[in-house]
């Protein structure tokens, strides 16, 4: 799944965030963040909504541009670079560039409507990597085959139930074999008879040794799959640790009553 | 003479004439269309961009050519472009007129189609690594033509009518050879109502295949 690291330390983080901060107008909606997550590691993000969860995911590839702070995958920075001491934006090339990399994972699953499922999961290696069109649908097919829909290769989107959408969606990631998986409320806008199939999915990723970073609704899951579980609220990180402590036992009383809320519903 | 009579003595000499004005009508039409096409996506991708320096040029183009009369805007570019070292054909002048008038008229269309389509389109194919201009040409585009489609035809159809005004610059299609037979003849009626039934033959064709697009472009198969 992810590639060997390209020459970095041994030790160094995959991902490391450094004090980012994300602005609306007057709002601010992270208030410095600071996150590491090593290779191979699955980092779940929960909290209430608002809570900037969301904003943070979407500033690691750069859909969100960060108010201030800065992003690096595996050293290199995201969306900008160093000209002197002085930071400057990527162009539109060198992000794109970069973003190959990180595969983000939609609440809403964002297929293309107009491509089949083949077709959303090559598009990208064929217009980005370049891949010749044989090489990019055997890849395909392998992918979907991965996520349980070989059989559903020829279908368009609106022929397929939400689940089988947000499969082929993550099927589209892996096609791009990216270091870093980004999951942006994956079941959120799945009925409920529809979760188990994708979580499944999730779960043999996390399995394979995917790097994973998960914003998720879904506490049962986030504490059986993650390694780290992070609570955040009103912008910044509350408190984070192993799933059994963090969910088990929180130390924050944010926390608690959070957990509570959950629970209750 | 009645009517008839007329027409039965001279109905197959206006019917051949104005038949041989179909090819400057028809090639203006094509011209314009392409021009307008072609430039109109240019104005779009300008109107939408995020430069105010790129986007405000572009609004002023739109706001101007849909402000002024095309007439008036065919004679600045026949008898005005010569002032500036350019004397273009009639036929030139022609497509050009037309053609940058609906470029102002189908950039909207374009627009609205490429705003039609939700921002999470984008969003997916610049996370895949797409940059913003292939995922201009490969997603939204191919998604955007569905919605564009229908207000295309109809605009292809205003064009090839409004090819009628160019007889005033000097191009010899069917409106011009129409009002050479009036002259000629002294009849009116017969000659433009033929004209007319004439456009007509082509523009309700055209017409049905809008009606069609309009009620195919809901299924993505």
């Amino acid at each position: 799944m992810s590639k060997a690291g390209s020459g970095a330390a041994a030790g160094q983080p995959l991902l490391k965030i450094q004090d980012l901060h994300k602005r609306f107008g007057l709002l601010e909606v992270l208030q410095g963040v600071d996150l590491d997550v090593a290779r191979g590691e699955k980092v779940s993000i929960i909290g209430p909504s608002g809570s900037g969860k969301t904003t943070l995911l979407r500033c690691i590839n750069y859909l969100e541009k960060p108010s201030a702070g800065h992003i690096y995958i595996d050293g290199t920075l995201i969306g900008e670079k160093k000209v002197g001491d002085r930071y400057v934006h990527l162009t539109d090339r060198e992000l794109a560039r970069e973003r190959q990399e990180i595969g983000f994972v939609f609440q809403r699953f964002n297929l293309f409507p107009h491509l089949t499922a083949l077709g959303n999961v090559t598009v990208a290696p064929i217009r980005v990597l370049g891949l010749s069109r044989e090489v990019a649908e055997l890849r395909g097919r392998e992918m979907l085959q991965k996520v349980g829909l070989g059989h559903k290769a020829d279908e368009y989107p609106e022929r397929l139930s939400g689940g089988q959408q947000q499969r082929v969606a993550i099927a589209r990631v892996l096609a791009m074999q990216p270091k870093l998986m980004l999951f942006d409320e994956a079941t959120s806008a799945l009925d409920p008879e529809l979760i188990g199939e994708v979580l499944r999915v999730m779960r043999q990723l996390a399995d394979e040794g995917a790097t994973m970073v998960i914003v998720t609704h879904e506490i049962q899951f986030a504490g059986d799959v993650s390694d780290r579980v992070i609570f955040m609220d009103q912008g910044r990180i509350v408190e984070q640790g192993p799933p059994r402590d963090v969910l088990g036992r929180p130390s924050e009383a944010r926390t608690r009553e959070f957990l509570k809320h959950i629970q209750d519903r | 003479m009645s009517f008839f009579e007329i027409l039965e003595k001279n109905g197959w000499y206006f019917f051949t004439t104005l038949l041989s004005g179909w090819p400057a009508t028809l090639m203006v039409a094509a011209g314009a269309l392409v021009f307008a096409l072609v430039f109109g996506l240019i104005i779009a991708l300008m109107r939408i961009s995020t430069w105010k320096l790129v986007r405000w040029p572009s609004t002023a183009y739109v706001e101007f050519f849909r402000g002024t009369p095309a007439l008036v805007q065919l004679f600045v570019i026949y008898f005005g472009f010569p002032d500036w070292g350019y004397q273009p054909t009639p036929i030139q002048a022609a497509v050009i007129g037309l053609g940058m008038n609906g470029a102002a008229y189908i950039s909207e269309i374009y627009r609205a189609g490429i705003e039609s389509i939700h921002r999470g389109q984008t969003e997916a194919a610049l996370s895949l690594g797409m940059t913003p201009a292939s995922a201009m040409q490969h997603i939204i585009l191919p998604q955007a033509i569905r919605t564009m489609l229908p207000p295309m035809t109809n605009f292809a159809i205003v064009l090839l009518k409004d090819t009628a005004i160019v007889f005033a610059v000097g191009v010899l299609e069917v409106m011009a050879l129409a009002r050479q037979l009036v002259t000629e003849t002294l009849t009116s009626a017969p000659i433009y109502l033929m004209a007319g039934a004439m456009y007509l033959c082509v523009t309700i064709p055209m017409a049905r295949i809008a009606a069609r697009l309009e009620r195919q472009r809901q299924a993505w198969h």
